[in-house]
């Protein structure tokens, strides 16, 4: 009884708030996306996506009061085993899994389907914590770099493997955690600097717009540090390589890229191209919650969603009704919510004291901001298109489940912070 | 240093909210654009076209009806399973006729409703419509075309027709939509504003598949279509269908006018063809049909032919001569043929001094080169051109009185004013050069310069019958919401001479019919006909007959000028038609129509 008061007591009950408002608002949405004013089936019926996701949101809570009571030190020492085993499944799921959407990532028991790849996040975030937590890691060691690369390589590999190449761009998000865990910046700006070329090089159509800026500034870098050969080299060195980037970007497009892939990626940077077709999606988002306005059309008015111009409305694009039916405010709620919560994991993160609490913490927040930045990024035209769920808002059990076990297991180890200082 | 990491991801989680909220800023609260697009992804809007107001003939005739015909539309996104071979009998196209349509219309969109095969008449409707329902994503608008009654007047009815992209351009209202019906000629076009009616419109919504959730806005917006106003034409059907029946395989014109209102009785213009093949699904090959046949049926000669007046025109000369002063009805002239070639012989020889009724009887042609010398020559000037100027336009302003020389202004589109020259016309045709009299004499009996619209003989012979004025000849007696004609048809127009010297027209046309030379094929037995022949020189080919008359003499019910082409002298094919047409107006089925066999055998001699 006492230990049970001392958990309340010590849960970081603005983190549950804040799931709480996102998840609420959620259902309520999901609900909309799918309403039909001729169905006479109500919010609570199974025949009914909200209805479903209710008991989704049933199952989560039981889920969530499952891992508080648990003992938080299985997590560090079941990490492995867990990550083994989710590995283990996505080979099962490759082998017997159905294709849905091009993609085999559902495992079939009963009349239960799950997601093994939603749940891989979670069980990665747990042995890089347990990996990077170890005491003489040094990331900058080349065998522990090694194995981190292979702790979060190998589940992303498999996924892309089963055909669900958004859910494995999610692990790159790892990088901000070994970010923060003393990695060098340098990837960090690369990848960055690479996805800003690459997005260049499809869009500008005349060389010599790309060209004139670099060598411009490689030439006044240069003269500036005329003093140092080796500075200069470098900079030399480096201008070459992002205009031998650009110019390969070309190259890596038609010959890496599956057509669909490519369409996204087109699509993005020109909507309009082809209305109908590859850019149908983006063009039909767009519309749907730039019609919503400042305050929005209201509550299950929304005509785009409603009436199906919007694909996937109550999943991937569930963001479409939000904008809609609550315009400018109802989404500026969304994000400020999701902001809210990712900056109160990331300080429940660095108030750990203890290494895998911390890292956990923010592989949480890594994961929750990709899914957030990808998937609203999407439905404004901002990201191509890529289907990852909104956590807490798109309609499915798997994903609901996953965050919140994600989020729940970060609760569960920062209640008990303080015993392990005592430890 | 790692903590500080901490803030720079913290950072990047806000500089990534703040990109959202200024992009959602845009999209949502600056942007509209979105707004009108969702409008357009939802909103479907639906036609419902008016009934095009009906023409009557004077009596109360339906001369032009209304029939459905229908359009076949397809929405792509809601083409399911269908068999497409089955569909492509039924409808009769064949698959690759098929795929291009679908093609097409994917192409303007997937969720509205596009042409697919367009008026599909009642006939192929009933066969298709049975098997709708198997075929989803088809859907059949019903439109509306013309039907006719009677297979008479196409020229003065025109016809309706697919508007054209310059139409459209024109249209700054946006009355009309692309794939409209519009009136392309005749009372279609010139009625277009009061027989088109309003287009009621429908706001529907629409789902992704197009199936129909609702009224836009409960309907706030919608609109019940408004039928047309229709028109009671002047036409006496009748009168009409005879006038046709006599001008069967002549080319030239019949225009008959009731004297006291300006109503035409009957217009002709042959050769002309039925109505109703411009009317429906075969339009387009029908049309080209019509216009490719060199007699060009589509030219409405009663309005737009221009011919030379011929001998006519020497009422006319008598008229403002007489008003003007220079001749009296007892002013001689001898037929002296050094001056200018005359048709002497029976009571007209050569040297005979007549007085006008004379003169007018037998059409001489030195008489007239003499009144138009005293009209021209009045020596108000010392030299032979400034006063041949002066005379020529004092002429030119009577002449213009009577209507001619310009369009009259009827109610059909295309009328052409013919031309009556003056001295700036004269001035330009020589170049600076000078002249005089002795230059243009030959205007004196309706040869020359001058040019005549059929339809301004028929009025002028209605001035006649008036004694001195006339009403715009005009088509439509009433349109529906007014129950009057259009306010410029019950103006009276002076011809600007006395009805006194009229009485001396009357008199030499009454002579005319009962004495002149060969025009017995227009005297009635009981009707006292009043007319004149022309014959219309028109070298090389054979001349045309024309004939003017009106009747009877007091209180006239019917004037007509009758135009006849390459038919020879007037008093041959134009004055028995002219004759025929009397009769039966004027005494309906008990005319005796000797000349009819004469006329309809058509070789005149």
């Amino acid at each position: 009884m006492k230990r049970t008061d001392g958990l309340v007591n010590q849960l970081d009950w603005m983190t549950i708030i804040l799931y709480g408002l996102l998840v609420l608002f959620g259902v309520i949405n999901v609900y909309a996306a799918v309403y039909d004013a001729d169905s006479t089936s109500g919010f609570f019926s199974f025949s009914h996506n909200a209805g479903k996701q209710m008991a989704f949101i049933g199952i989560a809570i039981i889920v969530a009061i499952v891992i508080l009571s648990l003992d938080y030190k299985i997590y560090d020492t079941l990490a492995y085993p867990i990550w083994i085993i989710f590995i283990v499944l996505l080979v099962v799921v490759m082998i017997f899994a159905r294709e849905v959407n091009g993609a085999k990532s559902w495992l079939e028991i009963g009349p239960f389907r799950f997601q093994p790849s939603e749940f891989t996040k979670f069980a990665t975030a747990l042995a890089l914590a347990k990996y990077v937590s170890k005491p003489n890691f040094k990331i900058s060691r080349l065998k522990n770099a090694f194995s981190v690369v292979l702790i979060i390589s190998i589940p992303m590999v498999l996924i892309i493997a089963q055909g669900d190449a958004g859910t494995a761009l999610v692990f790159l998000m790892f990088i901000l955690v070994l970010f923060r865990e003393g990695m060098s910046p340098i990837p960090l700006v690369v990848g960055v600097a690479s996805a800003i070329i690459f997005l260049l090089a499809l869009l500008v159509e005349n060389n010599f717009y790309f060209w004139t800026p670099v060598v411009v500034t490689m030439a006044l870098a240069i003269y500036l540090n005329r003093k140092s050969i080796k500075r200069a080299a470098l900079i030399f060195i480096l201008g070459a390589a992002i205009i031998g980037m650009y110019h390969s970007v070309g190259y890596a497009f038609d010959n890496l890229l599956k057509p669909h892939q490519q369409n996204r990626i087109l699509v993005l940077l020109n909507p309009n191209a082809d209305p109908l077709g590859a850019g149908w999606n983006v063009t039909q988002s767009k519309i749907a919650i730039g019609s919503g306005g400042f305050g929005g059309k209201g509550y299950l008015k929304g005509t785009q969603t409603k009436f199906d111009f919007v694909p996937e409305q109550s999943t991937d694009f569930i963001f479409c009704t939000i904008g809609e039916e609550q315009g400018w405010i109802g989404s500026m709620l969304v994000i400020v919510l999701f902001t809210a919560l990712l900056l109160r994991i990331t300080q429940i993160a660095e108030r750990q004291k203890w290494r895998f609490a911390r890292v956990y913490g923010y592989s949480v927040a890594s994961i929750l901001f990709f899914h957030f930045m990808v998937n609203i990024g999407m439905t404004i035209g901002l990201f191509p298109v890529i289907g990852i769920p909104l956590p807490f808002f798109s309609y499915g059990g798997s994903s609901l489940i996953s965050f919140t076990t994600l989020v729940f297991i970060l609760l569960a180890l920062d209640a008990n912070r303080m015993q392990r200082l005592a430890h | 240093m790692n903590k500080s990491r901490g803030y720079i991801i913290q950072g990047i989680f806000v500089l990534v909210a703040i990109i959202f909220s200024v992009r959602l800023f845009l999209l949502q609260v600056l942007d509209d654009s979105y707004k009108t697009a969702a409008d357009n992804n939802i909103i479907q809007e639906e036609i419902e076209y008016p009934f095009r107001g009906l023409m009557y003939d004077r009596n109360g005739e339906i001369l032009v009806a209304n029939k459905a015909i229908f359009d076949l539309l397809v929405i792509p996104a809601q083409i399911k399973n269908i068999d497409t071979a089955r569909f492509c009998g039924l409808v009769g196209i064949t698959i690759k006729e098929f795929d291009a349509k679908t093609k097409k219309a994917k192409a303007y969109s997937y969720v509205k409703a596009s042409l697919f095969i367009k008026q599909i008449s009642l006939e192929d409707f009933s066969k298709f419509e049975d098997h709708l329902d198997e075929f989803s994503g088809f859907v059949l608008q019903p439109r509306i075309t013309r039907s006719y009654t009677y297979p008479i007047l196409a020229n003065a009815l025109g016809y309706i027709s697919e508007i054209s992209k310059y139409e459209l351009s024109k249209d700054t209202i946006n009355y009309y939509h692309s794939g409209d019906y519009i009136g392309k000629s005749g009372l279609e076009s010139n009625y277009e504003t009061y027989l088109r009616g309003l287009r009621g419109k429908q706001f529907k919504i629409r789902n992704v598949r197009g199936v129909e959730k609702g009224k836009f806005k409960e309907g706030k917006f919608d609109t019940l279509a408004v039928p047309g106003f229709s028109v009671t034409t002047t036409i006496d059907r009748a009168l009409q269908e005879y006038a046709e029946k006599l001008m069967k395989g002549k080319s030239g014109s019949i225009v008959a006018i009731e004297p006291s209102t300006g109503e035409i009785l009957s217009i002709v213009s042959a050769p002309s063809y039925a109505p109703g093949l411009l009317s429906g699904k075969n339009f387009s090959k029908n049309f080209s049909t019509i216009k490719q046949d060199s007699l060009k049926p589509l030219f409405n000669r009663a309005l737009m032919a221009a011919y030379r007046p011929g001998s006519i025109f020497k009422i006319v000369q008598s008229l403002v001569a007489m008003q003007e002063g220079v001749i009296t009805p007892y002013t001689r002239f001898k037929c002296n043929t050094n001056l200018i070639g005359c048709h002497n012989g029976g009571s007209h020889p050569f040297g005979t001094s007549e007085k006008l009724v004379g003169a007018i009887k037998n059409s001489c042609n030195p008489y007239f080169y003499q009144v138009m010398r005293k009209m021209v020559v009045q020596h108000v000037e010392d030299s032979p051109y400034k006063d041949a100027k002066i005379g020529l336009d004092k002429w030119n302003a009577y002449i213009k009185k009577f209507g001619f020389g310009a369009p009259l202004g009827i109610d059909l589109p295309g009328e052409k004013g013919g031309l009556i020259p003056d001295s700036k016309y004269y001035d330009r045709a020589y170049k600076g050069r000078e002249w005089k009299f002795s230059n243009i004499y030959s205007l004196a009996i309706g040869e020359g310069e001058n040019l005549v619209v059929p339809i301004q003989m028929a009025n002028f012979t209605a001035t006649v019958a008036n004694r001195g004025y006339y009403y715009k000849p005009h088509l439509v007696k009433s349109i529906s919401n007014t129950g009057q004609p259009l306010p410029i048809y019950t103006k009276k127009h002076y011809a600007g001479v006395d009805s006194a010297y009229f009485e001396v027209a009357v008199e030499a046309m009454a002579e005319v019919i009962k004495s002149g030379t060969g025009q017995y094929r227009a005297k009635l037995k009981d009707i006292e006909v009043c007319g004149k022949t022309g014959t219309v020189q028109n070298d090389p080919n054979p001349d045309h007959s024309v004939f003017i008359a009106f009747a009877p003499r007091d209180n006239p019910k019917i004037a007509v000028s009758v135009y006849v082409e390459n038919a020879g002298q007037g008093a041959r094919a134009a004055a028995a038609i002219s004759g025929l047409l009397i009769e039966k107006y004027l005494k309906k089925d008990s005319a005796a129509l000797y000349f009819e066999p004469y006329v309809l055998k058509g070789d005149f001699e």
